[in-house]
């Protein structure tokens, strides 16, 4: 059984949502993003999405744009961000990691080697901002070859008959994007939410899990009770970023992370 | 955006239906777009089928846009450069002073159709800006323009008519504060209103149907100097030079002779201080295929896929990828993509002022400048069409600077 499947049965069976914190690799530097990795778990992680830096990140607002940024002038790579996973698996074999990011670097290393090195590596599902399911037969046949779930991602624009088009094909879960506009920004309300799991409910039956605006302990628990996981980018990267030093980790900025995601996760869990 | 002329075989026909143009184009956008653009692509195949949406932008580009365009026998420079006669398309006799209020109109008009009230765009030199922020002004909408920090540093005489003209300038300070930048920062700002916003993209780039839809408009262009041409020398013409940022005047201007195969097309690209120089924007040349801006298309790129800057003296050139519909006519053999320097676009500029009292936009002089380089290779009895995009009063400044004149 695939990681992603495994944690959402578990899941199910202790009655709430999964966490699912974001990092972006290699921000700052790739030791102290491998440092937050390996420990994410212990801090109450369910699943783990890492962001692969972009040049050009049209979907993320100012916070995942600034860490993108820095993460590509510590050099990160498409490769780099494999051999972070690759080292994360030498000490965990059960939480499911998944690659968020956009389709050029992937394109450009080759969709089938990538798929297959990242299998090879221990990712377990890749989401790609810009490659919507009409474009998506490009890597299909090579994510399916290589038991990685290309993940789906839907949001409020989405119609009803449209969902049901695109989540013929879901795998893993899927990604609900609950608000229209870019990561860091609005929150969706709680009556939203609803609406749009009853909506998503009707088109298909694997795991939904909720991203884009879910900051505070309150709305991760609101959402992962609501959908089956909340996922929360931004505000861990912006609480991280506060103990920069001129943009260099210092020694508060693990522990700074590790702690946001800890009110997380007990949030999620008390819900 | 007739087309009498087309043929079997066509290779006016692309894009295939879901926007590809061979391997190029397509719709590689986030799913909270993807409805909009199918809704789009609806609206805009309703308004093509439908005269009386023909009939108003006709009458918008004759009494408002003030088409059609002139085609100026140009010859003291022809004269000058000692081979094929120079015919200059006058794009810089539009409204606004470029060939982008062609396709700014007829989005404009669909948008209204589409019931938008609120409208965004990018812009580089700000000639996509001004024309975007005119029709705004003329009928009356929400106007706002992401221009790159560095470009409205560059190019404020534009900055300061779109003010007048009532739109909100937004500077981009991400990335390098050029024209991809903003392109991302118009792009947030679509996703996260997308229910008012009508996103009015100012090349033959971005997802389908936006290339196939700027080319349609900007196509005026080239079914008029393909009558004038005969109108005036009896026959097509031996070659038809363009410059290419994005691309949109040099498609425009070749669409409706693409079958026309006898009749050499050049699309030239802004080398900036050299193609081996690093610092250049010649995507073709330079580039490799790749996704951006929810098309795919010839990109300058790292080896990790990581887009990397352009570098133009003119800040409409400055852009690291190309429209898709360029990229096929290049791997297909089709249109000759060349490029002129920084240092031949000033010169271009210069030569073209001072022989013909026509100021062009530095952009158009990367055109003039690759005239000047074929033109001699050829007899006088040839006729080669320039399409002059746009009028250099907005690029004074720059080029004052370079030529080291205080203003």
């Amino acid at each position: 059984m695939s990681r992603i499947k495994a944690c959402f049965d578990a899941l199910k069976a202790e009655g709430r949502g999964a966490l699912i914190p974001y990092l972006e690799a290699f921000d700052p530097d790739r030791d102290t993003s491998q440092k937050l990795l390996n420990a994410m778990p212990e801090a109450g992680a369910d699943i783990i999405e890492v962001g692969v830096p972009f040049s050009d990140p049209s979907a993320d607002g100012p916070t995942i744009q600034l860490a993108a940024q820095r993460g590509l002038k510590a050099g990160a790579t498409l490769a780099g961000v494999l051999d972070m996973v690759a080292q994360f698996r030498r000490t965990n074999d059960h939480t499911p990691i998944v690659l968020m990011g956009y389709l050029n670097p992937i394109d450009h290393y080759g969709v089938e080697r990538f798929c297959q090195e990242a299998a090879r590596s221990g990712v377990d599902g890749l989401i790609v901002v810009d490659l919507p399911p009409e474009e998506a037969g490009i890597i299909r046949p090579h994510t399916k070859a290589n038991a990685l779930d290309l993940i789906t991602l839907t949001a409020p624009t989405t119609p009803d008959e449209r969902l049901k088009a695109i989540l013929a094909d879901a795998s893993g879960f899927v990604y609900y994007v609950s608000i229209t506009g870019i990561t860091g920004t609005n929150t969706a309300t709680e009556d939203q939410l609803t609406q749009a799991m009853t909506r998503l409910r009707r088109a298909t039956d694997i795991p939904v899990v909720a991203g884009f605006g879910i900051r505070t302990p309150e709305q991760a628990r609101t959402a992962s009770r609501i959908t089956d996981g909340a996922v929360v980018a931004s505000a861990i990267i912006k609480a991280m970023a506060a103990t920069f030093d001129d943009g260099q980790a210092t020694d508060a900025s693990v522990p700074t992370a590790l702690g946001h995601i800890s009110r997380l996760s007990k949030a999620v869990r008390n819900a | 955006m007739t087309i009498p002329h087309q043929k079997p075989n066509s290779l006016r026909s692309g894009p295939d239906l879901s926007g590809h143009f061979g391997p190029f184009g397509g719709r590689f956008v986030a799913e909270t777009l993807m409805p909009l653009m199918l809704e789009l692509d609806e609206a805009y195949k309703k308004a093509k089928a439908d005269p009386a949406f023909h009939e108003e932008l006709s009458y918008y580009l004759r009494d408002y846009v003030g088409r059609p365009s002139p085609l100026w026998h140009a010859k003291r420079l022809s004269n000058a450069l000692g081979g094929a006669q120079i015919y200059l398309k006058r794009e810089e006799l539009n409204h606004t002073g470029s060939h982008k209020l062609n396709n700014v109109m007829g989005q404009i008009l669909l948008a209204r159709r589409m019931g938008k009230k609120r409208i965004v765009a990018e812009t580089g030199a700000g000639q996509h800006g001004v024309a975007t922020a005119t029709v705004c002004a003329l009928f009356g909408l929400e106007c706002v323009i992401y221009m790159g920090a560095k470009d409205v540093e560059r190019q404020k005489p534009n900055v300061f008519r779109m003010h007048l003209l009532g739109a909100k300038v937004t500077p981009v300070t991400a990335g390098a504060g050029t024209l991809k930048d903003a392109m991302n920062e118009a792009m947030r700002d679509w996703v996260a209103n997308v229910d008012s916003t009508y996103f009015l993209v100012g090349t033959v780039a971005g997802p389908h149907p936006y290339p196939a839809m700027v080319r349609d408009f900007q196509s005026v262009i080239g079914d008029e100097a393909r009558m004038q041409i005969q109108e005036q020398t009896g026959r097509l013409p031996d070659g038809i030079i363009a410059a290419i940022g994005g691309g949109s005047n040099a498609m425009g201007i070749f669409h409706p002779f693409l079958d026309d195969v006898d009749v050499p097309l050049y699309g030239v690209e802004a080398g900036g201080l050299g193609l081996d120089s690093g610092e250049t924007a010649a995507s073709i040349a330079r580039g490799s295929p790749g996704v951006l801006h929810g098309n795919r298309t010839y990109l300058l790129q790292d080896t990790h896929g990581q887009i990397t800057e352009a570098h133009s003296i003119s800040a409409g050139l400055d852009y690291p990828g190309i429209g898709p519909e360029h990229s096929w006519l290049n791997d297909i053999g089709r249109v000759n993509y060349v490029s002129a320097t920084d240092q031949e676009a000033l010169q271009a500029f210069q030569e073209l002022t001072r022989l013909e009292g026509i100021i062009p936009a530095l952009e158009s002089a990367h055109a003039v400048a690759y005239a000047r380089t074929l033109a001699p290779t050829m007899g006088t009895d040839k006729n080669l069409v320039v399409n002059l995009s746009g009028r250099g009063d907005k690029d004074v400044p720059t080029v004052a600077a370079h030529l080291g004149v205080q203003l």
